[in-house]
């Protein structure tokens, strides 16, 4: 199908973008590179009376490192993610989990602020951020904000922005040393949206885990940090223990049924996810022997 | 404010002034507008691939990006690069591996595999499948698709395939 009609301002500053904004509120809808909202727009499931496109918006650009922090700006694109060298060396987990967005020709367009913005569930970027601890930079009619990326994800498509506001940066801490990083998703179809999928962030210390952030997506109605990774954090790993922090995990999730798996199936994955992110972290491959999907 | 947008932008290396509507997708506005029906238009969500063409040289879903968008870029769709003999052998290879049967997927197949090309000069089979996976074809089985590909890559390369 195609978009229903609409008015289009293309903004010539975040000032003249937030002007826009406070004057149409909700009537209104940002367009940064399109590769969700053009979707949801195709299929009418949105109808916005406004597009305000913010895609020349140069200072909303760009990978910057700045002592042991890392800030995105909102129109960074995936395909200038997966070439920075920046996230690379200070980001790995990003990088990996970019390959696993959609296809080249999407990556060229999508931006890391329009994922983030649109916060699909099934999405891989929103889970990153919440596995690295990122503050997401909102700026509307009040000043900027910053909110956690836990907070900031609150249901499906649903966010802390307000209408009147615009998502423009994104912050974490930079990869320290002892850092490991594990990405993974079951997909039908490489680029295609997770069945289930897990980005985890960890610290490694005298093969223990002296942190673990491990950010679950598509099992629940926004990107999951999971409470289990608590027990595994500061103690010898045994079979025991993985098998109980991998049934505890099962109640923290809320997967829901669609044509591509059942509740159970999506449970059943996220614990091979859980069992094969442990073992590969800790060099331990005993600990995933039977993890099977 | 729902009025035609004034539009200028390079198509095929070729300067194009329209006026035209925000709803308009770069696809249709290919197609209808200017006639090039090279570019094929399928799921319209993004998910087929049919749709690909290249913007300031780099392939993007042309359905998934609006005609106004495009203003003061550089356009090149299947058209552009066929008749300027760009991708000549990768046709070739098509036909000669039976890549093709009806033909809808390929207009976006070679644009995703020539990309791939001018990125990757010898890219293995494993890279060339994930590279086309956003392109789906529905006759192929993608098999005869990667052969050709690879038969190219190795070509331009003077290796004999």
């Amino acid at each position: 199908m195609k978009a229903a009609a609409f008015a289009y301002a293309r903004a010539t500053s975040v000032v003249n973008a937030l002007e826009l904004l406070a004057a149409h509120g909700d009537k209104a809808k940002v367009l940064s590179g399109g590769q969700s909202l053009m979707p949801a727009m195709n299929l009418r499931l949105i109808s916005p009376e406004l597009i305000v496109d913010i895609g020349e918006l140069a200072e909303l650009r760009g990978i910057v490192v700045g002592g042991n922090v890392l800030t995105i700006g909102a129109l960074t694109r995936h395909v200038d993610l997966q070439k920075s060298p920046e996230i690379t060396t200070h980001a790995p987990l990003l990088a990996d989990a970019i390959a696993h967005v959609a296809h080249p020709a999407i990556r060229n367009r999508g931006t890391l602020g329009g994922s983030l913005a649109h916060a699909d569930p099934a999405s891989e970027l929103p889970a990153c951020m919440v596995a690295l601890g990122a503050t997401i930079l909102v700026c509307g009619p009040g000043g900027e904000r910053r909110i956690a990326a836990q907070q900031f994800f609150t249901g499906i498509y649903e966010t802390a922005l307000s209408p009147q506001e615009l998502l423009v940066a994104v912050k974490f801490p930079v990869a320290q040393k002892g850092s490991v990083h594990f990405f993974h998703e079951f997909a039908r179809r490489h680029g295609d949206y997770a069945i289930v999928g897990l980005a985890a962030q960890a610290i490694l210390e005298n093969d223990r885990f002296a942190d673990l952030r491990l950010g679950f997506f598509a099992v629940g109605d926004r990107p999951l940090l999971a409470e289990v990774a608590n027990k595994l954090i500061d103690v010898d790993v045994t079979p025991a223990l993985l098998a109980e922090a991998s049934a505890a995990l099962s109640n923290e999730l809320d997967p829901h049924e669609d044509q591509q798996a059942s509740p159970a199936m999506r449970r059943h994955l996220a614990r091979v996810l859980l069992t094969r992110c442990v073992s590969l972290l800790l060099s331990r491959p005993e600990l995933g022997a039977g993890a099977t999907a | 404010m729902t009025a035609l947008v004034p539009l200028s932008l390079d198509v095929n290396d070729e300067r194009v002034d329209a006026y035209v509507l925000p709803r308009l997708n770069l696809a249709d506005f290919l197609r209808e507008h200017l006639k090039l029906t090279g570019t094929h238009v399928g799921c319209e969500h993004g998910v087929c691939g049919a749709c690909t063409v290249r913007i300031n040289g780099e392939i993007v879903r042309s359905c998934l990006m609006l005609a106004v968008q495009t203003q003061n870029a550089s356009v090149e769709t299947i058209e552009g690069l066929s008749d300027g003999g760009e991708i000549a052998d990768l046709q070739a290879a098509f036909r000669a591996r039976n890549a093709l049967q009806c033909g809808f997927c390929t207009p976006g197949m070679l644009m995703a595999a020539q990309d791939l090309l001018k990125q990757s000069s010898v890219p293995g089979r494993e890279q060339i499948r994930e590279h086309l996976s956003g392109n789906y074809c529905r006759c192929t089985g993608y098999q005869a698709i990667v052969d050709a590909v690879e038969a190219t890559a190795q070509a331009r390369v003077g290796r004999v395939p």
